[in-house]
């Protein structure tokens, strides 16, 4: 594996792996970003993982100490990255992630654009529901709030634009779709995807010392259920 | 104690942010202007990255309910303690009682306030930053509002005394190497490469207008459209402090301290770390140049800065 190694500034550089838009990219980030996470690369503070990139956050003033030469800091650690990235076992050797299941109670209230998605994908609410809780899903990267997730794996008959005009407030739980993608609310946030259900589950508690409940590379199932379940499962971690 | 008389426009508790939660969606945040808060907790004998408060454009009134060594650094707010002015970038022993007025100011936008002890709310994933898009750190995950009463952590044990201010200070503006005034150092970004040649040109050489569109998340230029030169979608990538993003528009945003952590927009220049304290500045209307720098050449003004930082440290040996 070749990767391109590009700089974010002066605190970061990213790993780029090469664009293809294949079921094994996300995988592959993954694996980059846990073989970098060992703590053995100098100055290094933080890995922030995306669809096809690793950013790479360290510190210039820390790399100093690490004896790498003042006038090149960036490239010493581009240089420390990929020797340690040649290094990187087979995709095969990793251990296959986590398998999540997230409960979900699809349409009425909980899922206000059920009904709209069935009518445009010519299928009844429940198709719908079979179709998205069949897939099985991967999640990207968490972004654009705490804990929330972008879930690659939605299928083709499922892919709309977002809503033509965003939602001020969607609430936390909500189970929505949009660009080809699967998404989680973890709390109350304006939003445009098409929401389709809702789960019990807390996807994000920062009183907690593991706060989200999906990280990035996860794998992640659907499961319908009815309103009673939901309520049951409420307020359970 | 201290208690919020009055609270201000957007008075929020910050420390040196939140790191190593990026990967979760959580942002690292902290004060918008971290080295003059690393300065002002010097100056007041906390470790650097204590609790402090937070002010922009309209600052609070707070009471101090026992005596305290403050000192606060950032834009010229009119500062007054019982009606006589509290000078900047020095520690000062307030007596308890001492109503501090912050009043608003005239250039710049932001100030960092901190007291002896550090602001003491607890810690939320290891830091005590207010996070207001995620509702949580800080006090009760919001800016500040009149009536809240902040507890402080301890110090050791002062003798009460009058109001009195240092003779010296230490001004953070001055730690850093100077680029001219509404200038700003920046790198290349990542997508650099796919602006029209136009377009870099014009944003290394023309002079933007912040707009009023800003917040701690970003602020939008107003100025020339800075086109790609053919249409490209990008793939969600993480962003930093300091990004300048060019949406569709043409018109650039620069990330505050608040951006998320993954962004979609083409990336055309970074500003040094050296300069992040000049964005916490902006006001409506002010204009700003970009002026290239390259990976080096920032690390060497970084790495001045600290060294510079670490002797006045090392000469005020400090007794307050």
């Amino acid at each position: 594996m070749e990767p391109r190694i590009t700089t974010l500034g002066d605190r970061a550089l990213i790993i780029e792996l090469p664009s293809r838009a294949d079921d094994e990219t996300p995988a592959r980030i993954q694996q980059v970003c846990s073989w970098l996470s060992d703590g053995r690369l100098p100055g290094v503070t933080e890995l922030v993982s995306a669809a096809t990139t690793v950013t790479v956050f360290y510190e210039a003033i820390a790399l100093k100490r690490f004896a790498a030469p003042k006038h090149d800091l960036a490239g010493w650690l581009a240089s420390r990255l990929k020797e340690r990235l040649s290094l990187l076992p087979d995709a095969a050797a990793q251990p296959p992630a986590r398998l999540i299941e997230i409960p979900v109670c699809y349409g009425g209230d909980f899922g206000p654009d059920l009904e709209s998605i069935a009518t445009r994908a010519k299928r009844s609410p429940g198709e719908i529901i079979t179709l998205h809780s069949a897939a099985e899903y991967v999640v990207l990267q968490l972004g654009f709030a705490p804990g929330f997730p972008y879930l690659h794996g939605l299928p083709e008959s499922l892919r709309f634009p977002r809503r033509e005009t965003p939602r001020t407030r969607v609430a936390a739980g909500s189970v929505a779709i949009a660009n080809g993608q699967s998404c989680v609310y973890p709390s109350e946030i304006p939003g445009g995807w098409h929401v389709l259900g809702r789960t019990p589950l807390r996807l994000f508690d920062p009183n907690c010392s593991s706060p989200a409940l999906l990280q990035p590379g996860d794998r992640v199932k659907f499961r319908s259920i009815s309103f009673d379940e939901f309520e049951r499962l409420e307020g359970t971690p | 104690m201290i208690e919020i008389v009055r609270a201000g426009m957007l008075t929020t508790i910050q420390d040196l942010g939140r790191p190593g939660y990026q990967n979760l969606g959580v942002v690292v945040g902290g004060a918008a202007d971290s080295f003059a808060a690393r300065v002002a907790n010097f100056l007041v004998g906390n470790p650097e990255n204590s609790a402090l408060l937070e002010m922009a454009f309209a600052g609070p009134t707070l009471r101090l309910e026992t005596d305290a060594v403050i000192a606060w650094c950032g834009a010229d707010f009119d500062a007054r303690c019982q009606g006589e002015p509290l000078l900047k970038n020095r520690p000062i022993h307030l007596p308890a009682g001492s109503v501090l007025d912050f009043g608003g100011t005239k250039r710049g936008a932001m100030a960092w306030l901190a007291i002896a002890g550090g602001i003491d709310v607890p810690e939320v994933l290891g830091s005590r930053s207010t996070d207001l898009s995620g509702k949580f750190g800080g006090f009760e995950g919001r800016k500040l509002a009149a009536g809240d009463r902040l507890a402080l952590g301890r110090t050791a044990g002062r003798k009460p005394s009058p109001q009195t201010a240092a003779s010296w200070s230490l001004i953070p503006e001055r730690l850093v190497a100077v680029c001219g005034p509404g200038v700003v150092r920046v790198l290349r970004g990542p997508e650099w490469e796919w602006f029209s040649p136009k377009a870099r040109e014009t944003f290394s050489q023309s002079v933007f207008e912040i707009t009023k569109e800003g917040n701690r998340m970003g602020t939008r230029l107003a100025g020339p459209s800075l086109p790609l030169a053919e249409p490209r979608e990008m793939i969600s990538a993480a962003v930093d402090h300091g990004v300048i993003q060019v949406p569709p528009s043409g018109r650039p945003i620069v990330l505050g301290i608040d951006r998320q952590t993954i962004g979609g927009y083409p990336r055309i220049g970074v500003v040094a770390t050296v300069d992040l304290g000049k964005l916490a500045q902006f006001r409506p209307g002010n204009t700003v140049r970009f002026h290239e720098i390259q990976t080096h050449e920032a690390h060497e003004l970084l790495i001045r800065r600290e060294r510079d930082f670490s002797i006045a440290r090392a000469c005020l040996s400090f007794s307050p």
